[in-house]
């Protein structure tokens, strides 16, 4: 089936982890945007939810990190972080070995990518998951861009992946949602957590929703850091999810700088022909 | 200079519960199966926020750390601010500070 939802949000920590001390208007906007999300999400009636994610070391290490990677197992555990940390339960969500393997074969007839049989969800995934399957009933296909250790996949071969998760959808008779999920502007877990570049996360949206390929693949990784710090790296996910999106245009459904969760918290979808 | 081996087990530590509990019960025969330097071990035995993020110590890692070691947010990030002062800038990796003063 040709991929049915392809989407992208924020996965920041601080959602959940600080959620009390962000202003209580901001908060429930943001939790609501992300419900919606969710909704939108299950109105596509998919059999699976591929999340596209830029992981922080809960799986993958310096020793022998892959550029990209796709879990491969029928269930998987998380989040690994502190429960009283990120306040989200450890649980179970379920995957779909079978499903993940035939994607798979069909991503690495472009890209090189690596699977992984065991896979430990962290908050870039099990933050978004709170809000948009709160019930864990719906099979997830963690997919991971190395954001984190230098040297980082360039951006083109971001894209490259989103192109073959899109091919691979759309070749298995299963009905495929897709989200990025990543912070645009941000120095996370830095002195100087909460520093936001609004200027530029709005400009890299405005790019991403006219998905311009060669707009969003114009930044260079020094640019980045400096104008939106580490963080920024993790525009790989909403570059990937550009591609998958295979020439549709983008809405912004909702983008609010929120100091404490230090990202420009973002809901975007994609308006792909399902 | 081991920031390879400083985060590899912080990584350790983050992951696996019996790092943890080996961890906890003696420190020292953990250290001793990474390649450390003294400055290193003393970071990470105190453990010394400020100079672990000063040594380099990727945010992702040190922020698991510091909740572990049931350090609060706010406290976690005065810590990073004060090795600062004590150690100055970040030596390596790309989680240097940009010199922003507004955090809550």
């Amino acid at each position: 089936m040709p991929l049915v939802y392809c989407g992208a949000c924020s996965h920041a920590p601080g959602i959940t982890a600080r959620a009390e001390r962000a202003d209580p208007a901001k908060r429930a906007a943001l939790e609501s945007a992300f419900h919606r999300m969710g909704e939108e999400i299950r109105a596509t009636r998919p059999d699976a939810l591929v999340v596209i994610a830029a992981e922080h070391f809960a799986n993958f290490f310096m020793n022998n990190m892959p550029a990209f990677a796709i879990g491969m197992a029928d269930s998987y555990g998380g989040p690994i972080e502190d429960e009283a940390f990120l306040k989200i339960k450890r649980t179970t969500v379920p995957g779909n070995k079978a499903l993940s393997r035939k994607l798979i074969e069909k991503v690495m007839q472009t890209v090189d990518v690596a699977y992984a049989e065991e896979w430990k969800f962290d908050h870039g995934i099990s933050v978004p998951l709170h809000f948009l399957t709160p019930n864990y009933d719906l099979p997830i296909i963690p997919a991971n861009i190395n954001c984190q250790g230098p040297p980082l996949a360039p951006l083109a071969r971001a894209w490259a992946f989103g192109e073959a998760l899109r091919t691979a959808a759309d070749s298995v008779p299963e009905r495929i949602a897709l989200i990025g999920t990543g912070g645009i502007s941000h120095w996370p877990a830095t002195p100087d957590s909460g520093k936001i570049n609004a200027a530029w996360d709005q400009e890299f949206l405005r790019r991403w929703s006219a998905n311009d390929r060669e707009a969003l693949l114009s930044y260079t990784d020094a640019e980045t850091y400096r104008d939106a710090g580490q963080g920024g790296f993790e525009i790989r996910t909403f570059i990937a999810a550009a591609a998958a999106a295979r020439g549709a245009k983008g809405t912004v459904q909702f983008c609010e700088p929120v100091p404490i969760f230090a990202v420009s918290c973002t809901i975007a979808r994609m308006a792909i022909a399902a | 200079m081991s920031l390879y081996q400083v985060q590899k087990l912080i990584y350790e530590l983050n992951r696996d519960p019996r790092t943890r509990e080996r961890f906890t019960a003696g420190r020292d025969a953990v250290l001793a199966e990474y390649a450390l330097t003294d400055e290193e071990k003393g970071a990470l035995t105190r453990p010394d926020i400020g100079l672990l993020y000063v040594l380099g110590v990727n945010g992702q890692l040190l922020m698991h750390f510091a909740a572990l070691h049931k350090i609060e947010w706010p406290d976690y990030l005065e810590r990073m601010r004060q090795g600062l002062k004590d150690h100055g800038q970040v030596r390596e990796g790309v989680y240097a500070a940009t010199g922003y003063e507004g955090v809550p």
